[in-house]
């Protein structure tokens, strides 16, 4: 053992500098130069001021506004969670049923599933296609929009799978959030 | 649709895998660019190792434990001082003490568990020059005791089992790190944060304030992904949106998980020097993944009926889906990389099931890198000692004779697994202290201690979330179960190879046993399937099995 101690302490330490520091480094400035806006986190500005990350969903309650998917971290995006309730917790299920009744009262359509179920980073940025559109008639009636224009604009921002085959069709909640302020003008008298 | 999607995904996956196995072949025979091989020589000459010295199995072992051991002390004292230490813009204090034991041991074992959330208990250099530095080292070291074993099986008589620096050195230089580079990249490009400044603060659309974490990212996640490692830089790992952005940053990363894994498999045909026998150890691997992976995605999209409206999406991402979820799921147990994109606490009972056997059966479902392969051949040695006892013929195994020593060792480094997740998760289970980790009532609640004990044993990572790790009783049992999961197999495999490769090679001959075709392959799978199954079946039936059951007759808890 001890004839190995000298190449185990002076590899430990070459490969420090060379996985633990200069390939990080390089990558930063790599990642920098090539992809500054992407290696930054993506993020949002309106006149100036950061609003947020495209791929980090933010609360939103807000009549107009498409609803994210419920946060077991409260949207905390400097300590994500998730609820890790298991398929027989009867929280669980309370839960999804309480979030049924809420998003079917305030929305008066049929909730699908990821709009009653927490999402694992809590932070998930996408709603499902059915669930944005299910929000469409709301958002219409609180932004005195066309309902068709409305759900034109979700269905414009829908994102599809990957080939047509890979991952769910989904839309952006931050991203058409932005898109409706600026197509449908919430009125400042609207009592926002 | 569905079915031609996972065609495709493994037809690109064994390709890929199959190039990488001839680079890998080539990196480990030395046959590399000139330039390339000054480079290792200069690395080695500052380390004082001749390269040209081969090893016995004593010195490779002793070799492994002693740069393990200076690893440990480094990133344990990084963490502990992390707090008075540079790139810290988030002024993030030293760990404690236990948490400090738990996070080193598991990222010098190549397991990566998570006791710790990333963005909040870690700065940038410990995540840096501590956790990426271990993804790669832990990962190069499985690598190497994989090459050593090899050599053991199909060296010539008398040599030795090659040098351990300069395995290491090869499998960081020449296969991780290339692999990594471009990884980075990739996921930078698709939106994972690859910066030095600290968190972000925004003023959201209505009024809210919200800190958004980010840091060095990509190049963590690129290694932690090739490397089986699995620890992230975020809490809630891949499923973060930071960590995985978008289906194509999925998908390279799910192929990433498996490469090396699968590479293996063919790296060890092409050195026995007939890639059938690399076919035939793919072939059991894949059968017992397609298999546990059809059960897990049928649960998943079928989804939880105490809750309707379609597939399980609690716990998961909207971009993933069912599909993809499960997917990794698969992926991530069998490969004992550990990493999630969804919470598999949060999975359906017998979802749960296939990955805790995943696990269990010592993670040789391509298992972690170089991992699997050196775990398998412990089966492998297993297997053809029951077929020579069927037949009643001396066992043996590439010419060589399978003897009483071979098969003391093999159950040997098998014991580890029921030693750890037996007896580890059933003090778990009764000590009042331990008790508070679980979350859950009901049988859901067995499961998640069976599955942490497991996870670190099998050097996996992943965890039932809600189970509350961070707990000091499982801190530090968790570490010392890792640490038995890690080198109560690599020592006696390696002491395995140094007893094959002093034994002559008969030559083939029309008695012996054929240990390429489809009979072997089936008893393979069985070797693996009714070990794993005896031994762990008692507490399946406690966990996961009681939970379905429950579940059938509607209740909950």
């Amino acid at each position: 053992m001890l004839s190995q101690l000298r190449p185990a302490i002076a590899l430990t330490a070459i490969f420090t500098l060379l996985t633990g520091l200069a390939y990080p480094f390089a990558m930063t400035g790599l990642a920098q130069g090539l992809f500054p806006d992407a290696a930054n986190g993506s993020l949002m500005a309106r006149e100036g001021a950061v609003i947020g990350s495209a791929l980090i969903a933010q609360p939103f309650a807000g009549a107009g506004y498409l609803h994210p998917r419920a946060s077991a971290s409260g949207y905390n995006a400097a300590g994500t969670g998730a609820t890790n309730l298991g398929p027989t917790s009867a929280t669980l299920i309370a839960d999804v049923a309480a979030r049924r009744a809420a998003w079917e009262g305030l929305n008066g359509t049929d909730a699908p599933i990821d709009a009653v179920t927490t999402s694992g980073s809590g932070l998930d940025p996408d709603i499902s296609v059915a669930s944005a559109l299910g929000q469409s008639g709301r958002i219409a009636t609180a932004r005195g929009a066309d309902p068709a224009a409305v759900r034109a604009l979700i269905e414009d921002a829908v994102v599809p799978p990957l080939l047509g085959m890979y991952g769910e069709a989904r839309v952006n909640v931050l991203r058409t959030n932005i898109a409706l302020d600026a197509a449908f003008p919430i009125a400042p008298a609207g009592g926002e | 649709m569905t079915l031609i999607s996972y065609l495709l995904y493994f037809a690109v996956l064994v390709g890929l895998a199959w190039l990488m196995a001839a680079w890998m072949a080539r990196v480990y025979a030395g046959q590399l660019p000139a330039a390339l091989r000054r480079v290792e020589a200069g690395l080695l000459r500052l380390g004082g190792v001749d390269p040209g010295r081969g090893m016995g199995w004593g010195d490779y072992a002793r070799a492994v434990l002693a740069f393990n051991a200076a690893g440990f002390v480094l990133l344990y004292a990084l963490l502990r001082a992390q707090g008075v230490l540079p790139l810290n813009p988030d002024g993030i204090a030293g760990m404690a003490p236990d948490l400090a034991f738990n996070t080193a041991v598991s990222f010098v074992t190549n397991t990566n568990w998570q006791a710790y959330s990333g963005e909040a208990q870690l700065s940038y250099l410990s995540q840096m020059a501590g956790l990426t530095m271990q993804n790669f080292v832990s990962a190069g070291t499985g690598m190497a005791v994989a090459v050593a074993v090899i050599r053991g099986f199909v060296g010539a008589t008398g040599a030795t089992l090659g040098n351990f620096w300069l395995d290491l050195s090869r499998s960081v230089l020449w296969i991780l790190l290339p692999l990594s580079v471009v990884l980075a990249l990739f996921l930078a490009a698709q939106g994972v944060p690859q910066t030095l400044q600290g968190a972000v603060v925004a003023t959201g659309i209505e009024g809210e304030e919200q800190i958004i974490a980010r840091g060095p990212a990509a190049a963590q996640i690129a290694i932690k992904q090739l490397g089986t490692n699995g620890g992230g830089f975020f809490g809630v790992n891949s499923a973060h949106p930071f960590e995985n952005p978008n289906i194509a940053s999925n998908l390279a990363q799910s192929l990433s998980i498996l490469l090396i894994p699968v590479a293996f498999c063919f790296l060890f045909g092409r050195m026995v020097g007939d890639r059938r026998h690399g076919w035939a150890i793919f072939a059991a691997m894949a059968v017992m993944f397609v298999a546990g992976l059809a059960v897990i995605h049928g649960y998943e999209a079928a989804g939880n009926p105490s809750l309707g409206l379609g597939a399980n999406m609690e716990g998961k991402e909207q971009r993933f889906g069912a599909m993809l979820s499960s997917l990794w799921a698969a992926s991530t147990t069998a490969a004992s990389n550990g990493s999630v994109n969804a919470m598999h606490d949060s999975f359906m009972p017998l979802s749960g099931l296939v990955m805790l056997v995943f696990m269990a059966v010592g993670e040789v479902i391509f298992g972690g890198v170089g991992a699997g392969l050196y775990g398998m051949m412990l089966y492998v040695v297993l297997a053809v000692f029951l077929a020579g006892l069927m037949v009643g013929r001396t066992p043996e195994y590439l010419g060589r004779k399978i003897e009483a020593r071979e098969v003391t060792l093999a159950v040997l480094a098998f014991l580890s697994m029921p030693l750890g997740i037996l007896v580890g998760g059933a003090v778990a289970a009764t000590v009042p202290a331990a008790l508070t980790s679980v979350q859950e009532a009901g049988p859901h609640g067995m499961s998640e201690i069976l599955y942490a004990y497991t996870s670190a044993t099998g050097n996996n990572g992943s965890a039932f979330g809600g189970w509350g790790a961070a707990n000091p009783w499982q801190t530090t049992a968790l570490g010392i179960i890792m640490i038995l999961g890690r080198y109560a197999i690599i020592v006696p495999l390696l002491a395995i190879a140094g007893s094959m490769l002093r034994k002559p090679q008969a030559p083939v001959t029309s008695g012996t046993f054929p240990t390429h075709g489809p009979l072997f392959v089936t008893l393979l799978v069985l070797t693996v399937l009714i070990l794993g199954a005896l031994t762990f079946f008692p507490v399946l039936a406690l966990g996961p099995i009681a939970e379905e059951t429950a579940r059938m007759a509607g209740q909950s808890f």
